[in-house]
């Protein structure tokens, strides 16, 4: 969805608040109350997902693992979202070549950045995981996945201390708007960073990750909805606060109204 | 208890004002009543980013698992169409779901058309922040509930059917179908079972299929998704439960409406309730 269409459609809601009855309207007496950065918009979304996610870090902590499933369960094609064939040169050009040339950079808060090609990921530690990808949409969809671990990748570059979110940028622009190109973002916790299951994958099913899932690197993060699963990986900054990225929110589509925490 | 003899009068005479609702009831009911309305609505917002229903673990993309679909699509003879199907077999819905012509005359292409979707427009983000807020206050005033109705024996009082209940259910469904109401300071045994399924299978079940559709929560207790039949089911029981609701609600509003709007919500905002006469007189 484009920010301009949402504001072209919040302008025809104003105006037809103004032109129709409250019976025909019903509805549209809440839309200016719940737009855009409104404070209690805000209010009710930090409330509520602060509660949530507090009360689920309490309930699973850094450990509690999510649900695995078997090969059987694996019935059909990964479904892509989102951006599916990025149009950027950079990566045109990486994926021409097989993602040969490509490089993960992993810097920010970290005692070593890293220069990482997909060979040297590929010979670290692996690890496998059917899992089940939930859509923020609300579809779900099975999968294997395999990749490596980000805690290894965290432990080798050294974390320091006061670091506290992973920020994943991508090669894909998302949204070309007035003020320019957006590429996507996202960022997690150390706690979902060093989960066992965190990956950075790079196959999907048995197969090399596609380029409509994310080849050559995405991330899985099981315990969150899908928009956390950063694809395109160009590089992961180490930081302690997430202010200066984006609108400060924490990822693409939080700067667009979405929760950070997306465990629910 | 007596029954209405032939001799008096259709309309049982009033009687004395009774404190039928304690202050615990009512503002559980309100807090209810409006947390509901926008979990209802907010939830349609969220059904619209992806209309359909299906059944197991996940969604059918290249099978068919899908119970429902809600959508719009183009007609023959190049005009469009909205349409319901389920369970395999297509209804035209246009202009109610699927499609729908908004205040401006523009049709659009959702299945909940923007009049009974929070924000009227489409934004899934905004729908989810209300959804979650209001499902916080829901989920706290129900859990408020039922400990206050156990500790204050509401629960055993007023909700648990009693096996006199249970031989009162042949008259009691009579007297409903007649429209003829008793009011007294106790629920009939129809309104104890009803409130019994709303607040101990359907709300209980709104939530756990709820927390079922959570991948955070998923991880915490994995089989509450599969008692549940996989997530897509416990989506799909989800949005039927919603219908049952809604459902209590209307039935809920008619009886209001027949048993005498007036006294019955004046008793749910104040306390206070008048009685039939005869009940009076029995105390």
């Amino acid at each position: 969805m484009s920010r301009i269409m949402m504001n072209r459609r919040k302008l025809l809601t104003i105006g037809s608040v103004a032109g129709t009855s409250a019976l025909v309207s019903g509805c549209d007496a809440f839309d200016g109350v719940l737009a855009g950065r409104s404070p209690v918009r805000n209010f009710m979304e930090s409330t509520a997902n602060g509660l949530s996610y507090r009360v689920q870090r309490f309930l699973i902590g850094g450990h509690s693992l999510a649900q695995e499933f078997a090969e059987a369960d694996i019935r059909q094609p990964m479904r892509p979202n989102g951006i599916t064939a990025p149009a950027d040169d950079t990566y045109k050009a990486l994926s021409a070549n097989a993602f040969a040339d490509y490089r993960l950079e992993v810097g920010g808060m970290v005692q070593k950045p890293l220069s990482l090609s997909l060979v040297e990921l590929m010979t670290m530690p692996a690890r496998t995981q059917i899992t089940r990808h939930d859509c923020v949409e609300g579809w779900s969809c099975i999968a294997k996945w395999t990749g490596v671990p980000l805690s290894q990748v965290l432990d080798l570059a050294v974390v320091k201390s006061e670091a506290r979110y992973i920020v994943f940028h991508c090669l894909d622009t998302i949204e070309r708007g007035l003020s320019g190109e957006v590429k996507y973002y996202e960022s997690i916790d150390l706690v979902d960073a060093r989960h066992p299951q965190t990956i950075l994958a790079y196959g999907m099913n048995d197969e090399r990750l596609p380029v409509s899932n994310g080849a050559p690197l995405r991330l899985r993060v099981e315990r969150q909805l899908g928009y956390k699963m950063a694809k395109y990986i160009r590089a992961i900054e180490v930081v302690s606060d997430l202010a200066a990225f984006g609108f400060g929110k924490g990822g693409y589509w939080e700067d667009r109204g979405y929760e950070w925490y997306a465990g629910i | 208890m007596s029954e209405p003899s032939e001799t008096q009068e259709a309309r049982p005479k009033a009687g004395k004002l009774i404190y039928k609702q304690t202050l615990a009831t009512r503002l559980t009911h309100w807090v209810w009543a409006l947390s509901l309305f926008f979990l209802l609505l907010s939830g349609l917002q969220i059904f619209n980013a992806h209309p359909a229903l299906y059944i197991g673990d996940q969604s059918g993309f290249a099978f068919d698992n899908a119970v429902l679909r809600i959508g719009g699509e183009r007609t023959p003879d190049a005009g469009r169409r909205g349409f319901v199907e389920l369970l395999g077999t297509k209804f035209d819905t246009s202009g109610w779901l699927g499609l729908y012509r908004d205040d401006n005359g523009i049709i659009q292409n959702r299945a909940f058309p923007g009049w009974m979707t929070i924000p009227s427009y489409y934004d899934l983000a905004t729908g989810r922040v209300v959804h979650f807020f209001f499902a916080w206050i829901f989920a706290i005033t129900l859990i408020t509930w039922l400990v206050a109705a156990l500790v204050s024996g509401h629960f055993r009082r007023d909700i648990l059917p009693r096996w006199r209940d249970i031989r009162a259910l042949p008259r009691d469904l009579a007297d409903h179908l007649r429209l003829r109401f008793h009011h007294r300071r106790e629920y009939n045994v129809l309104q104890k079972l009803s409130y019994a399924g709303v607040l101990l299978v359907l709300m209980p079940l709104m939530i756990a299929t709820g927390l079922a559709m959570s991948p955070g929560f998923n991880a915490a207790a994995p089989w509450l998704a599969d008692i549940l039949g996989g997530r897509q089911t416990a989506r799909t029981i989800h949005f039927v439960t919603m219908l049952l609701l809604v459902g209590f609600f209307v039935i809920h509003i008619v009886m209001v409406l027949a048993a005498g709007p007036i006294n019955e919500l004046r008793s749910i905002i104040t306390g206070w309730y008048r009685a039939d006469a005869t009940e009076n007189e029995e105390r």
